[in-house]
């Protein structure tokens, strides 16, 4: 952001103080910017810093050399939340972040105590600290957005890595599912069952819910879309786990599992693809 | 829901314009970054909402829109057709219904594809039916 | 569009479907696999779907028809390759291919029926 409606302006007489600063010892002022954020930052981001930093100081001199009533911090806002966003998607956290702007506010009042009239120097200080308060305040912003990226992002991650799918012999692959199995995990799930059927060539797909507390329809359903799927990409499927207690309600609930086959333990299910297996090698040697 | 930049629209009068429809929202999937899944359930709902269109419809068009709702990008497909339109909502879309060899299980398997599906004005020219 | 190669190996036809495939064009084909098995005796008929990245509910229809059309000219029909989301897509349709025969390699195909052992379907 710019500007913010309400947030006292730097009044014009002092701007010429603090660009003066910047032109004079624009240096000093990025190298004590840097160290300060490294307190605050990792290595990465000090360097970061330093290549960013000084294109961030060179806007904020030619804003404040602009003339006008207010201050159009635009372009300096949208560097710092450029950089901001960077660091968040590099892992840095809130405060890493914050605390990079912040330095500024230090490094620039640092600069700002030893150089000008002294007269000036407290008012001067004060309009300062203003102005990278609004810089903080928008990069903040950027902050927040660059944040929203990596939960959408990270929230898609676990999923995938929470249900793995083993190649467990020549031409079988088996997912061993354990917990609750809601929509999004099933969807999963089907998607890399699948995937491993046409990566690993599979013959046999085996779905292992030993470690499923609960089926109700809803898993069933995704159960028996699964078990769909495989079958048109030409594998068969084994459903195994499933324990007297889960086949009793399912039988209850009405679900119709007589074209899937079963078997009471992924050991069972094993014994049963290795065979499909065999005899499909058999054949081939035959042909 | 808020929607990005202007809609783009896709003839579906001649058999060819369904092929057509299915490259444009293929290609505007791939573009939202979909994953391939996603992309797959999208197009083959857009053939087959096409299809009744071109010949159900009497023709027609399909109107692709980019939304976003919540920081989340979309698309929106409307299909819009100038015919009679389907009398009976209710029995097109139970599994097996068929008008003419062309619809059966296309409208009521499409609904499952996708994650919202809009039936708008079932008695009223023009129908819409909204894909997200 | 240009039509559907088919290629003869021995007594069986394999037709490599692309990957964008029109209505016309899927019901030309029907036709001239069928003209094809009588002609030849044809035992096995390999569809290859796998450049195929959209297989609707007509497409899956005309599938389905070439299957029984052939079984009665007596030629086993099986369908190769299906990717995983197009096998997803069919699901979720509601299309299961009832009655057809899949497989995942052309190999699997042939050796599943060399011997008239049971395939998948």
């Amino acid at each position: 952001m710019s500007r913010s409606a309400g947030q006292p302006q730097p009044a014009p007489e002092f701007r010429a103080p603090i660009a003066a600063v910047l032109t004079e010892r624009g240096g000093q002022v990025l190298d004590g910017w840097v160290e300060r954020s490294a307190l605050l930052t990792s290595s990465s981001g000090a360097d970061d810093l330093r290549r960013d930093g000084g294109a961030v100081l060179d806007a904020l001199r030619a804003a404040l050399g602009e003339s006008g009533d207010e201050l159009d911090l635009g372009a300096v806002s949208r560097l710092l939340s450029d950089f901001s966003a960077r660091r968040t998607r590099s892992g840095d956290r809130p405060a890493q972040t914050a605390g990079a702007v912040l330095a500024l506010r230090e490094a620039l009042l640092a600069e700002l105590a030893v150089t000008g009239d002294p007269e000036d120097r407290f008012t001067v200080a004060r309009e300062a600290g203003r102005i990278v308060d609004q810089l903080a305040l928008g990069s903040f912003d950027a902050f927040l957005a660059g944040r929203e990226e990596v939960i959408t992002q990270q929230g898609e991650q676990p999923l995938e890595l929470s249900t793995p799918v083993v190649r467990v012999w020549d031409r079988v692959v088996a997912a061993p599912l354990v917990g609750t199995l809601d929509s999004a995990r099933a969807q999963v799930v089907m998607e890399s069952l699948l995937q491993a059927i046409a990566d690993d060539g599979a013959l046999v797909a085996i779905l292992d819910i030993t470690g499923v507390p609960t089926v109700d329809t809803l898993v069933a359903q995704h159960l028996l879309k699964t078990v769909a799927a495989t079958r048109l990409m030409g594998a068969d499927c084994i459903v195994s786990g499933i324990a007297p207690q889960t086949a009793q309600t399912m039988v209850q609930l009405g679900i119709d599992l007589s074209e899937v086959t079963t078997r009471a333990s992924l050991a069972d299910a094993l014994a049963m693809a290795i065979a499909r297996v065999g005899a499909h090698a058999a054949q081939s040697a035959r042909a | 829901m808020a929607t990005v930049d202007p809609p783009e629209t896709v003839p579906l009068d001649g058999s060819d314009d369904v092929i057509r429809a299915r490259h444009r929202v293929r290609d505007r999937a791939a573009a939202l970054g979909f994953d391939l899944v996603a992309q797959t359930k999208l197009v083959t709902a857009t053939s087959e909402l096409a299809r009744n269109t071109h010949l159900h419809g009497g023709g027609g068009e399909l109107t692709i829109t980019e939304v976003e709702d919540a920081g989340r990008r979309g698309l929106r497909l409307e299909f819009t057709d100038t015919g009679p339109g389907i009398a009976d909502v209710e029995l097109a879309l139970t599994d097996g219904w068929t008008s003419s060899g062309g619809l059966g299980l296309g409208l009521s398997g499409t609904r499952r594809l996708v994650d919202r599906f809009v039936r708008s004005h079932p008695q009223r020219r023009p129908e819409q039916l909204r894909v997200d | 569009m240009t039509a559907v190669p088919v290629v003869r190996m021995r007594d069986a036809l394999v037709a490599a479907m692309q990957e964008d495939i029109d209505d016309r064009t899927a019901l030309e084909l029907a036709d001239r696999l069928a003209g094809e098995v009588a002609a030849h005796g044809a035992r096995l008929v390999l569809l290859d779907v796998s450049a195929a990245q959209v297989v609707d509910s007509f497409i899956s229809r005309v599938i389905v028809a070439i299957a029984r059309v052939c079984r009665l000219l007596g030629a086993q029909v099986t369908v190769v390759g299906i990717r995983p989301a197009v096998a997803i897509t069919l699901v979720e349709l509601g299309l299961s291919l009832d009655g057809v025969r899949t497989a995942l390699t052309i190999d699997d195909a042939l050796t599943a029926l060399g011997n008239g052992a049971s395939g998948d379907g």
